[in-house]
């Protein structure tokens, strides 16, 4: 293990540190938790489940927009239909009601599915952040491998706990395999 | 009590994953496929054959604009010759695809993290080509977007009570939100080929389709919810799409369409399909890419059970159908099943009857599911079976129903194969580049099959 360039006085982004196995991430990032830092993430190659409660992520919004964009397509698609044939082209069509609700159904489901599912892919992309053309992150060498085998957890410098030599010795503390900083 | 029996001849299946594997193993072999493994001749002469096929689409379908309809086989009373045919078929063989990666994630099934990407990409290329067929059924493809509710100036809208219109919604919205999963699906693994890449034209390219995807815990939690909210609603859409196909035959008064079943019926037959395509993609794939270790016997033998359970389903569907029109007491009911069983498509039924009841029976075999080459042959049957159901249900109820005077034959013409085979072709030749520029396994959700993929949190230190 090794600790690169302490004294570099570029400014930060964090520092972050490389770990050999899920286990040992979800452990360090408890605690991180625990230790009070609140600006850190965990970077896995995928996703971790155990990591929701080491780090207190509870964030339910992309099920609430959801529900709502669900909720716009399924009375679009009935008000759609309903318009349409009892007010914009009203015709009779064997003496039925213009507002045949059952007939309604596929046309009320379909735009609910459409517009909710819509919902749920682009708020999970705009609420992470993305499309994110740079992020420092990628400064660091090793970090290519977050996406293929190895975890690591960063603390970022924006965090009020955060302190360039402390914070580098809490991390050594969690055993990872390398700690590194991150350029900004 | 009885001695547990011993079973003559078991055959091991396997796991999941080969063991052996690990998390790096695993993304490099299949980045690898994408990344460094050269053009093989075999590639280019595939793709070659399959861009032919193409070809012959792009032509029929230039020949059908400058002509019109005509140039099919299509007649009153038979209006829906092939066209309508190879929609059905081709939509159905989509269903497989969203069954593995909606149903399949839902229900937990840890098998389904090997086929689901393939799966998928089969649905979104199957439901392309069934897409053409009504567009250019329309005879003026041109126009295809009346079918839209939009303002016009003669104020003219779609009728919302027509299972047509209701088709043109849920085609449009199956084709959507499969293209948005399989997205969804394929930002970390564009991540993975993003930095598992070596030359910079391909780090921008995977770079751009990754959105920058960084691995963040934080992003894994709300991506994790997004997909099971995408599954979540694609599971009763994957379910309706067929059920409002069905519809455009059910809500009609012909004899032989006029029936409850046909939703359930139709699902079965479309997953059914859908599993065999699966298959017959999938058995030369993990062939020629040396896959062996990741689609493993054990991933086959689970396709081929579901393909035996769904042939089931469609064979007690054949049968009510049967017994449906004897137990009518409607003259035009039970003649359209007798005309079906004698009359002059009978060769086609009995066929359909032969591939789609009695060879899939073969599947009860243990040793013949893990046997891929045999495998491979049930499935191209089952596809066979499949496509004459489709001319059974719209040529036989079309071709005679109440009255002989508006009776007819329906034989397709050379245009009209020239389309089947030209959607075939741009099929296999989706399916051909697919395989060369995206990963065609889930690399992230394979990593979660594997020992590393499991966390065991050492003792507070």
């Amino acid at each position: 293990m090794s600790v690169h360039s302490l004294e570099n006085a570029d400014p930060l982004y964090g520092l972050m540190a490389e770990f050999e196995s899920a286990g040992d991430l979800v452990a360090a990032a408890r605690r991180t938790k625990e230790a009070g830092f609140k600006k850190f993430d965990a970077y896995t190659p995928f996703p971790i489940h155990e990591l929701d409660d080491a780090m207190d992520l509870h964030d339910n919004r992309v099920s609430l927009f959801t529900l709502i964009g669900g909720l716009i397509g399924c009375a679009g698609g009935f008000g759609l239909a309903s318009w349409v044939e009892a007010v914009a082209l009203p015709l009779n069509i064997g003496g039925r009601p213009f507002i045949s609700a059952p007939m309604y159904i596929p046309i009320t489901f379909e735009l609910t599915v459409l517009v909710g599912g819509l919902t749920a892919a682009i708020s999970m992309i705009v609420m992470n952040g993305l499309p994110s053309p740079y992020h420092p992150v990628f400064n660091v060498e090793r970090f290519s491998d977050a996406s293929r085998s190895k975890f690591f957890l960063c603390i970022e410098s924006d965090d009020p706990k955060f302190d360039r030599h402390a914070t580098a010795g809490f991390l050594e503390s969690l055993g990872p395999e390398e700690i590194a900083e991150v350029a900004r | 009590m009885a001695q547990p029996v011993e079973l003559p001849s078991k055959i091991e299946i396997g796991p999941v994953i080969d063991e052996g594997h690990s998390l790096a193993s695993v993304s490099d072999k299949i980045a690898g496929i994408v990344l460094k493994r050269k053009i093989t001749i075999g590639w280019i002469f595939g793709f070659l054959i399959a861009f032919g096929f193409m070809q012959l689409l792009m032509g029929a379908a230039t020949w059908l604009i400058v002509k019109g309809v005509g140039i099919w086989g299509i007649n009153i009373p038979i209006g829906w010759g092939f066209a309508i045919v190879n929609f059905v078929w081709w939509i159905g063989i989509g269903h497989a695809g969203t069954l593995i990666s909606a149903i399949l994630l839902l229900l937990n099934q840890s098998w389904r993290n090997a086929i689901n990407r393939f799966a998928e990409a089969m649905t979104i290329f199957a439901v392309l080509c069934a897409g053409m067929f009504p567009v250019l059924h329309t005879g003026r493809p041109w126009l295809a977007y009346w079918l839209l509710p939009y303002p016009n100036t003669m104020w003219l809208w779609p009728q919302f009570r027509s299972p047509l219109v209701w088709d043109v919604f849920a085609v449009s919205t199956y084709l959507t939100i499969s293209a948005v999963f399989w997205y969804v699906g394929l930002i970390p693994d564009f991540a993975t080929l993003r930095d598992s890449a070596t030359q910079r034209w391909k780090q921008v390219i995977y770079g751009f389709l990754s959105l920058g995807w960084r691995s963040s815990a934080r992003h894994w939690q709300r991506y994790e919810k997004a997909a099971l909210l995408l599954a979540g609603l694609s599971t009763p859409l994957v379910v309706s799409v067929h059920t409002v196909v069905s519809f455009d035959f059910a809500v009609a008064m012909i004899p032989g369409w006029h029936t409850t079943i046909f939703p359930p019926y139709f699902v079965a037959g479309a997953i059914y399909s859908g599993f065999a395509m699966v298959l017959t993609l999938m058995i030369p794939v993990r062939k020629f890419f040396g896959l062996e270790d990741i689609i493993t016997l054990r991933n086959l033998n689970n396709m081929a059970k579901v393909t035996l359970a769904t042939g089931l389903i469609v064979g007690y569907g054949y049968m009510f159908e049967a017994f449906f029109g004897y137990y009518s007491a409607d003259i035009y009911e039970k003649f359209m099943i007798w005309n079906r069983m004698t009359g002059p498509y009978a060769p086609f039924y009995y066929v359909l009857i032969l591939c789609n009841v009695i060879t899939p029976q073969f599947l009860w075999s243990k040793r013949i599911r893990t046997n891929p080459l045999v495998l491979w042959c049930i499935s191209i049957v089952v596809n066979i079976g499949m496509w004459l159901e489709r001319f059974v249900i719209v040529i036989t109820s079309l071709h005679r129903d109440f009255l002989p005077s508006s009776w007819g034959m329906y034989w397709p013409t050379i245009w009209d194969w020239a389309v089947y085979l030209g959607t075939l072709g741009f099929f296999m030749t989706c399916i051909f580049l697919f395989v060369r520029a995206l990963p065609m396994i889930t690399i992230f959700e394979l990593r979660m099959l594997l020992p590393g993929g499991r966390v065991k949190e050492p003792v507070a230190r």
